[in-house]
């Protein structure tokens, strides 16, 4: 089996891993990381989402063998432990998120659209998040939510770098 | 001090923290100590015999326990319940969680694997070898009442499982002679609910003590379902909710999975976890709507109602699962919509086909009725060369005629459609959109404005017991409640109703906060655990606030009621001069004598000095049983842009002015309106669960199956009028389903009203480009599906 | 769902690569990024026994400019195409259609080699790779990108073959150019798509170069529009009157998002308008 070194959250770890062990079941099954929930088989809903080297994909459409070397950022890695980050504080400011189950992998497409893009505009953040599906805000308070948060980081790009 | 009421107050929610931080507890988060991992081998075929399940050389996989087919569970898997036998005479076929001798939709379980990893689990199906005989598929409603179609159930001699029939009026008399008569066939497609999380199943054995957690919507009754299916008694099963990941209906059901991950507990003596993938659940899960619609209207030249004929075919799918047979009747009463009439005459047949068995989709029977009168009203108008809301307002209930006794055998406590229509139309900008419209259709722009019009209303707050009783449902529609006041001044809320998104913790919270006066921090709800919160009826049909908030509202005053006592005796007044407010209880005309909750609470966990006989508690439970139901209403309007040319439609505004009685919580209800006008929406454009000819579901992934996205929906406009309800003290109605409910209509109305010029009076839903494109035309044939060809392939929009 | 069981390298030479796939035979698959193969993988439409990850080779990284042509390595990411200067002043209709593909995380992983090599006429950058005659550099040749689209699915690599990088030429810098994807939701597939380049060089229409997807079972060229359009007017109704000829020659499917005849109608609209968008007119 292929050996793997990955940083997750800050952590490293040294696994043996099957090659076709997906990336979003390493993460769950293997190192308890469960924020990251899976939504679909075919990498369109983005629930899975987290970012790899600091760029937002779809973990379950990544294999654990490729991720060798690299870091990787979940929900659970975002903050500095105490306070929230502040897409997370948006979100739960704008209420952009009902069940909560897609907001993991929005947080996270949303954070590499604002790196991308610290200054959008409602058709950009709409057409940023359109890997990252949502069944129960019909999105509008999300959109306002990175908005806000796209505001907040600028004030204060420090927050930002923390998540790297 | 009075603090400003949580009651109305835009709280922001308190189960935000784990959710925004994934320390979240999905179901399929759950590890316990030895857990196996359950696959499903499911059937490829429509309809066949199976005549062979040889399990043995997928026993010898590695990682592989055991395996199962559905003959080895024969004699203790029982059948899955239908709780709503809607007439004496409805075909009820045994429905086994596990296929034992005939398949009757693609993906039915036919026999699982239990391994040490979902890894070997799902390997393992590969080697399970079984024989199919086939069976002719069923797929056409229309087709399968004719006198010899096959047979989705051999032995019943029918495909028919029940006639329905409602009505009221005569109905003969409205029709002859009617000036104006409106006749139409409407599809409502089959939709695939689709909740994010998909479904989960941990079941655990110790002893004779069992915990099922599952995805689901209704804790409670799938531990009563479960406990009768199985046989293990009620009181050995503890049924979790853990975070559920949202719902729409989805998760109010007893799936097969649910039994069996039991029954493998049971047998393996371990425990056992089963997940789902997407185009497992997609095949699956059950499914929504999918009715055939024969509709007449019959008018005054003036456009004034005179009747109306509904003849429903529902499809119920293979089986009649949980409340599958009831669901198109919820839109029995919902027909008539805000409108009166003389006459009413609604028949529905319940028609098996080899499909995935269908049932409550958010809204469930009344987007489906919603969407029928509100196309007809817009088709009268056309007919009549009337403005489509200048129609409505002539039909519509005044707001001083309410209470109403609707043709359909409902009392609307209240509304106002004036008010909701007037602020809609003023946000909307209706008459320069009209005028914009007549403009564009002058210069024949290839770009042609449409406005839908939906003025709804929806019964919720499911049920009234007696009501439900009369329906033949299998169980009361009451909810519970209990408060426990701590020692600390504290409060813990147990609901009965179970949260999957809907933001319960926070808005019983704050219904806590004022009733009691405590500060909202001090209220912790609890739910979703039936030994934590043993009494409940779970959370669907826009219920929970309605009925499990006013059973709370109730326990609360219980609260106050025992507590009012204890204060006397520490004030040393009698109990009818004791006054409460703030949280603080005080004697009449003396305001600066005051004891507070805590300090009761206090009091009555020390016991050293209560009243003679009190028993020292101020905790109390209500249940509460609602005289009626609620009729949430609202006027929707959507402007959509069609390109004529390439048939595509695009909505340019939409504006939804709901009256949804009174508020808990602006934040939550704004919440639940753009969810909800989002998948109602996403029924008009986007979504259809198709078949092919031989009964193949084509849309088993997010590919071909389009859910929209954040780019595919405008941004909203939302208001709101408050007409509150007259039959709860909180005066609420619900909101769940409000806007699922009214924007299919209004945007297939748009759609419609943008193409009249074309001659074109309806568009089949979804309304996909080249549907339009067709309409436009002329008609023509459909396309055919052949799934597979020109891209696709069950891959995402993604290129390696 | 889950991938059935396969053995994985990652060679870190192309020879490495090629050796890889010649031991693997027929049971071999390359995987690039991985966004097309993986969600076959999980549906177990695809079982190979080994994959061979050419994400460490070095000969498919990067961007050269060649002189007369660019040679993008198949390894270069949807994301790096969108953004690489070369690509933008060269071949932007390569990049503009790129940024179509998909959405930005599937974009941050799937690569240009990788999308062509899957060969689905439902792509978007196979009609990009024949509107401008890409040629694709493999292990052991060169391909024209007419004769590199064998069939649906299916490309003229052999199985022993990787391809290395694609050349772009850079005949087309100052042409207008434009993408025009037409698809029911934003991560929907086209439905039919046209990659469009016009020579504005003598006022008018002096050439065009024109690409469609999802028009057969590989990508197709318009050429009845391309000749009708050159030598005309760049306007509206010169550009209508040629698209009336974009389905000529085609074989579109019939599936669940569109009938081949509502396809051929929609390669005229939108061919039209892609003339209008590139030409700016």
């Amino acid at each position: 089996m292929p050996r793997v070194s990955v940083e997750v959250d800050g952590v490293k770890y040294d696994d043996d891993v099957e090659p076709r062990l997906l990336l979003a079941h390493y993460l769950r099954d293997r190192l308890g990381k469960v924020g990251t929930p899976i939504g679909c088989d075919t990498s369109n809903c983005g629930a899975c989402t987290v970012l790899l080297d600091g760029m937002s994909v779809k973990s379950c459409s990544v294999l654990a063998v490729q991720a060798d070397g690299k870091d990787v950022t979940t929900i659970e890695g975002l903050g500095d432990g105490h306070g929230l980050h502040p897409l997370q504080q948006a979100f739960h400011e704008e209420h952009a998120l009902q069940c909560g189950y897609c907001t993991p992998g929005m947080i996270m497409a949303a954070l590499d659209l604002i790196r991308e893009n610290p200054d959008p505009s409602d058709q950009e953040v709409r057409e940023g998040l359109e890997g990252n599906l949502c069944r129960c805000t019909g999105y509008q308070n999300i959109v306002r939510a990175v908005q806000n948060a796209a505001g907040a980081m600028r004030q204060s790009p420090a927050q930002e770098e923390a998540t790297r | 001090m009075t603090a400003a009421p949580e009651i109305g107050s835009a709280r922001l929610r308190s189960e935000d923290a784990r959710l925004i931080t994934g320390r979240t507890n999905w179901t399929d988060n759950i590890q316990l100590p030895g857990l196996l991992h359950a696959a499903f081998l499911r059937s490829p075929v429509s309809h066949a015999r199976i005549t062979r399940v040889d399990v043995e050389a997928a026993r010898e996989r590695p990682g592989v326990v055991a395996v199962f087919s559905g003959a080895d569970f024969a004699d203790e898997q029982g059948s899955l319940p239908c709780a709503w036998p809607v007439t004496e005479d409805m075909v009820l076929p045994d429905h086994p969680p596990i296929a034992v001798e005939e398949v009757r939709y693609v993906g039915e379980p036919v026999a699982v694997v239990v391994a040490r990893d979902r890894y070997a689990a799902a390997d393992a199906l590969e080697a399970i070898d079984v024989d199919y005989e086939a069976l002719p598929p069923v797929l056409d409603m229309e087709e399968a009442i004719k006198e010899g179609a096959d047979l989705v159930h051999a032995d019943k001699g029918t495909n028919r499982s029940y006639e329905w029939v409602f009505e009221a009026g005569d109905i003969d008399a409205a029709f002859r002679d009617a000036p104006v008569v409106i006749e139409r066939r409407y599809v409502q497609q089959r939709l695939i609910p689709t909740a994010m999380e998909p479904r989960a199943v941990v079941c655990s054995v110790v002893g004779d003590e069992y915990t099922l957690w599952s995805a689901t919507q209704i804790p409670h009754i799938l531990r009563l379902m479960l406990a009768t299916v199985t046989g293990i008694p009620e009181h050995r099963l503890r049924v979790i909710a853990p975070d559920v990941g949202g719902g729409f209906g989805s998760k109010l059901q007893v799936y097969g999975e649910e039994v069996a991950c039991l029954l493998l507990a049971k047998r393996l003596g371990r425990p056992v976890k089963w997940t789902e993938s997407r185009s497992e659940g997609n095949a699956t899960v059950h499914h929504g709507r999918d009715q055939i619609q024969r509709l007449s209207l019959a008018a005054e030249a003036d456009g004034r109602i005179r009747g109306l004929k509904v003849d429903l075919l529902a499809d119920m799918g293979a089986y009649l699962m949980l409340v599958t047979p009831g669901v198109p009747l919820l839109g029995a009463f919902m027909f008539n919509g805000i409108y009166k009439m003389d006459a009413y005459n609604f028949t529905c047949a319940g028609i098996f086909t080899t499909k995935t068995p269908t049932d409550a989709y958010r809204g469930a029977g009344r987007p489906e009725a919603t969407f029928g009168i509100e196309r007809l009203m817009d088709e009268l108008a056309n007919e009549l060369s009337l403005d489509p809301l200048e129609v409505r307002r002539r039909n519509w209930i005044a707001h001083e005629e309410f209470p109403y006794d609707t043709i359909a055998g409902l009392t609307y406590d209240s509304g106002n459609y004036e008010a909701a229509t007037d602020k809609a139309k003023e946000l909307f900008g209706y008459d320069e959109l009209r005028a914009e419209q007549a403009e564009r259709r002058e210069r024949q722009d290839p770009v042609q404005l449409g406005i839908g019009i939906s003025t709804f209303t929806e019964m919720c707050g499911l049920a009234p017991s007696r009501v439900l009783g009369s329906l033949a449902y299998g169980a009361g529609g009451w909810e519970h409640a209990s408060v426990r006041v701590l020692p600390s001044g504290k409060v813990e809320v147990v609901t009965g109703a179970s949260a999957h998104g809907q933001g319960h913790e926070t808005a019983w919270a704050q219904i806590t906060a004022d009733r009691l006066g405590v500060p909202f921090e001090d209220v912790r709800v609890l739910h979703g655990d039936t030994s934590i919160s043993p009494k409940g009826m779970d959370t669907y049909g826009s219920r929970s606030l309605a009925v499990g908030g006013v059973a709370l509202y109730n326990a609360c005053d219980k609260v106050i009621e025992k507590a009012k006592r204890v204060a006397a005796h520490l004030l040393e007044a009698d109990e009818k001069d004791i006054e409460f407010a703030g949280g603080s209880f005080s004697v009449r005309g003396v305001p600066d004598q005051t004891r507070s909750i805590q300090e009761v609470s206090l009091a009555t966990f020390a016991a050293h000095d209560l009243p003679e006989g009190f028993e020292p508690s101020l905790d109390s439970d209500a249940t509460h049983d609602p005289d009626n139901f609620s009729f949430p209403h609202g006027t929707h309007l959507c402007a959509v842009e069609v390109d004529t040319e390439t048939g595509f439609a695009k909505i340019r505004s939409y504006v939804a002015v709901d009256d949804v009685g009174k508020v808990v919580n602006p934040l939550i209800v704004e919440g639940q309106v753009h969810g909800g006008l989002a998948q109602g929406i996403a029924q008009a454009l986007y979504e259809e669960a198709v078949y092919d000819a031989d009964g193949n579901l084509t849309t088993t992934t997010m590919a071909d199956y389009l859910v929209p996205s954040a780019a595919d929906l405008p941004t909203f406009t939302t208001d709101r009028t408050e007409t509150p309800a007259t039959t709860n003290p909180l005066g609420v109605k619900g909101v769940g389903e409000a806007g699922t409910i009214a924007s299919t209509p209004a945007v297939v109305n748009s759609i419609v009203d943008a193409l009249r010029p074309y001659g074109v009076n309806d568009v089949p839903m979804p309304c996909t480009p080249e549907r339009v494109w067709r309409a436009i035309r002329g008609g023509g044939p459909e396309h055919s599906s052949q799934p597979g060809a020109g891209g696709g392939l069950g891959s995402a929009g993604g290129e390696a | 769902m889950i991938p059935g069981s396969f053995d994985y390298v990652r060679p870190s030479s192309l020879d490495e690569a090629v050796t890889a796939l010649r031991e693997a035979g027929d049971e071999g698959k390359v995987i690039a990024g991985g966004q097309s193969l993986l969600p076959l993988l999980r549906l177990r439409l695809a079982y190979p026994e080994v994959l061979i990850d050419v994400g460490s080779v070095p000969e498919l990284h990067g961007v050269r400019d060649e002189g007369s042509s660019l040679l993008v390595g198949a390894m270069t990411t949807h994301y790096e195409v969108i953004r690489d200067p070369l690509i933008r002043e060269h071949a932007p209709l390569v990049a503009a259609a790129t940024s179509t593909v998909a959405d930005p995380a599937v974009r941050h992983r799937g690569t240009l080699g990788g999308s062509l090599a899957h060969a689905d006429p439902a792509g978007d950058l196979p009609a990009v790779a024949v509107a401008m005659d890409a040629v694709f550099v493999t292990s052991s040749r060169e391909i024209p990108a007419g004769e590199f689209f064998a069939d649906y699915l299916t490309s003229a690599l052999e199985p022993d073959e990787v391809l290395v990088g694609v050349r772009l030429p850079k005949a087309y810098a100052g042409w207008g150019f434009h993408y025009e994807k037409f698809h029911r939701t934003a991560q929907a597939w086209a439905i039919v798509g046209v990659a469009c380049l016009v020579d504005r060089s003598n006022g008018g229409i002096a050439g065009a170069r024109i690409g469609l997807t999802n028009m057969g079972s590989r990508p197709v060229r318009a050429s009845a529009v391309e000749e009708a359009v050159a030598g005309g007017a760049a306007d509206g109704e010169a550009f209508r009157a040629a698209a009336e000829n974009a389905a000529e020659g085609t074989s579109p499917p019939s599936d669940l998002h569109g009938s081949a005849d509502y396809r051929r109608h929609l390669a005229q609209v939108l061919t039209a308008r892609a003339l209008s968008k590139a030409a700016g007119a």
